[in-house]
């Protein structure tokens, strides 16, 4: 008996220990985040762009960055992944879908490098600067669409799920009432699981703010940028920012606050993306609940 | 003429014709023809992808393929190689083998087999769910705030903690919370009557959890495990926070326990780092090095997938 208690807390241990984690991450970007709003002047919050090199933190284009970026992630893999989505859980027959289904899983698996790679060699000059031909080779858009593409399966995913939970007596009631296919998905299964559909939306916005190096390798801007929102132009989100304060043959270089503001942005970032996985939990569960 | 309309209304598109009226159904035709071009852009651009790498790598592959895996990184195009990217890469799996499968399986048993349905317990699933959504770069920030930082003794004192050991720490963590998802997963998937007529003949709800539950759980948890590690051998951001370098990287690295803490790469960061560089020969180098990235990281993910697939359907 004394082994089965222990074997119990062993696990217990294991278990705990995420929690140990979020602590610390929690703590670590506390105490950094803290010694930045502090010590620095706040005028240069709000000034003409972020060069944390020249002690300009100007959050609004990090932020403008990250919205622009999300923006065009979201244009491009909500309806490819919503579209996909229907296709597989209202039309695909079973040998279909058990082909397609790993294809996308796939896709899911690509390493964002890779996105960012194909973003900025092919994405670029293949349809961003045919759009707009005074597009800059390393812009946003490009990694926009990079960024949607990588979003795209698991807002499939998710959505998908979410209409399979539909019951199938639902559908059969509705074939039942004389309405065709077209009818059933949209006026039936798509209203009964829109928890489910948000949620694959809220959570493809928070991976897309919280993806790195599709925007690092293809939005350029490395040395910081002016506030811009112009989508055709070089920019920085967020975590482009961080990846290139980091980057370099030394951890975190720079002068004055610039390891510090490293802390206070992904201070932003955690709890942004935390509230919008909150958020889309909740419609989860909503979703759970109802069938 | 008698056969005919036999074979036709045999056909369910007939018989749904037919309760129709027989009209042309515009609107459910564009519908699906949307559907299958959201489907058909999403898989065209992924083979347009593969196209691409394979396309621009192609040069360096057919041409110096031993010379590029057993290379070492250089300031030419023409003669890098990528022999330090993969050792980092094959040491960052073998941390996250060690360290995230034990503990993730190991906190996916405590919550699927012991756990009472207390608060703790939901704070702790609650805890894990979240964990899993923050992005990757912000694991980074914890890797050198703890790992770099914190513990450089243990890390690599000569190296200022940006070694390998702290970039596999990190992405052990960052891998955990997926780790323990998806062994939950499979662990939930284990019908109650296992493990009843476990008890119903005396046994301790270890000997249940390690004779019956995990060997029927273990296709599952092996999948989840592989597509978590897949996922750790292609993440970049959390090792540019950690400190992985594509210069002053010592000589004679090997695969010895001491090179563990000398400044380390990895191959999404030689990626990342040749991706940038405009000097000729670069692009087709970083193609190359996807090509090897991603056959690495697909086999890993295309096996989980085809052995979930295989016993799901066995059930």
């Amino acid at each position: 008996m004394r082994k089965e208690a222990l074997i119990r807390w062993l696990f217990l241990g294991t278990a705990a220990l995420s929690i140990v984690i979020s602590a610390l991450i929690v703590l670590t970007l506390a105490r950094e985040t803290f010694t930045f709003v502090t010590q620095v002047d706040l005028s240069s919050l709000w000034s003409e762009g972020w060069f944390p090199r020249r002690d300009l933190y100007d959050i609004r284009t990090l932020f403008a960055g990250s919205v622009l970026v999300t923006l065009v992630a979201m244009v491009v893999a909500a309806p490819l992944g919503m579209g996909a989505a229907v296709y597989l859980a209202e039309y695909a027959r079973p040998r279909v879908r058990r082909a397609l289904k790993p294809i996308l899983e796939i896709l899911a698996g690509i390493p964002s490098v890779v996105l960012g790679f194909f973003a900025l060699t092919w994405i670029s000059p293949e349809i961003v600067q045919r759009m707009n031909d005074e597009a800059a080779l390393f812009n946003l858009m490009a990694a926009g669409i990079g960024v949607g593409l990588l979003v795209t399966p698991l807002v499939a995913s998710i959505a998908e799920d979410a209409m399979k939970s539909v019951p199938t007596a639902l559908r059969e009631a509705s074939y039942g009432m004389g309405a065709r296919k077209v009818t059933t998905a949209v006026r039936v299964v798509i209203p009964a699981s829109i928890s489910g559909l948000v949620a694959a939306f809220i959570l493809g916005i928070s991976r897309a703010i919280g993806e790195t190096m599709v925007v690092a390798i293809a939005a350029g801007a490395s040395g910081g940028s002016l506030f811009s929102m112009n989508v055709f132009e070089r920019g920085q989100t967020m975590t482009a920012a961080m990846a290139s304060m980091a980057g370099g043959t030394d951890a975190v270089k720079g002068a004055g606050l610039t390891f510090q503001s490293l802390f206070f942005v992904g201070m932003m970032l955690f709890l942004l993306t935390l509230l919008l996985n909150m958020v889309a939990g909740r419609f989860v569960r909503r979703v759970r609940q109802k069938y | 003429m008698n056969a005919a309309s036999r074979t036709l209304t045999s056909s369910p598109e007939i018989v749904r014709a037919r309760l129709q009226g027989r009209r042309f159904d515009a609107a459910g035709f564009f519908f699906r023809l949307l559907l299958l071009a959201a489907m058909f852009v999403t898989l065209g651009l992924l083979a347009l992808l593969l196209f691409d790498v394979v396309s621009g790598g192609w040069g360096v592959i057919s041409t110096r393929l031993g010379d590029f895996l057993t290379g070492k990184l250089g300031i030419t195009a023409a003669r890098a190689g990528i022999s330090q990217g993969l050792r980092g890469t094959f040491f960052i799996g073998v941390f996250v083998v060690a360290i995230a499968f034990p503990l993730g399986v190991g906190a996916a048993i405590y919550l699927e087999e012991y756990a009472p349905h207390s608060r703790l317990t939901r704070f702790i699933d609650v805890n894990i769910r979240n964990l899993a959504g923050v992005p990757s770069v912000v694991y980074g920030l914890l890797g050198f705030a703890i790992f770099v930082k914190a513990l450089r003794f243990v890390t690599g004192p000569e190296s200022n903690g940006a070694t390998v050991i702290s970039a596999g720490l990190t992405l052990a963590v960052l891998v955990l919370p997926i780790v323990i998802i998806t062994s939950a997963e499979a662990l939930r998937a284990v019908p109650d009557s296992l493990r009843e007529a476990g008890f119903g003949v005396g046994a301790t709800r270890w000997e249940v959890v390690r004779s019956h539950v995990l060997p029927y759980a273990g296709p599952g948890i092996l999948t989840g495990t592989v597509l978590s590690l897949a996922r750790a051998l292609g993440e970049a951001a959390p090792l540019i926070l950690v400190g992985a370098t594509t210069g002053y990287l010592s000589e004679g690295a090997g695969y010895s326990l001491a090179s563990l803490q000398e400044r380390f790469t990895a191959m999404p960061i030689i990626i990342y780092t040749w991706a940038g560089r405009p000097q000729p020969g670069f692009q087709e180098a970083t193609a190359a090095a996807i090509v090897v990235l991603l056959v690495v990281v697909l086999l890993a993910n295309t096996v989980a997938i085809l052995l979930r697939n295989r016993y799901e359907k066995r059930r």
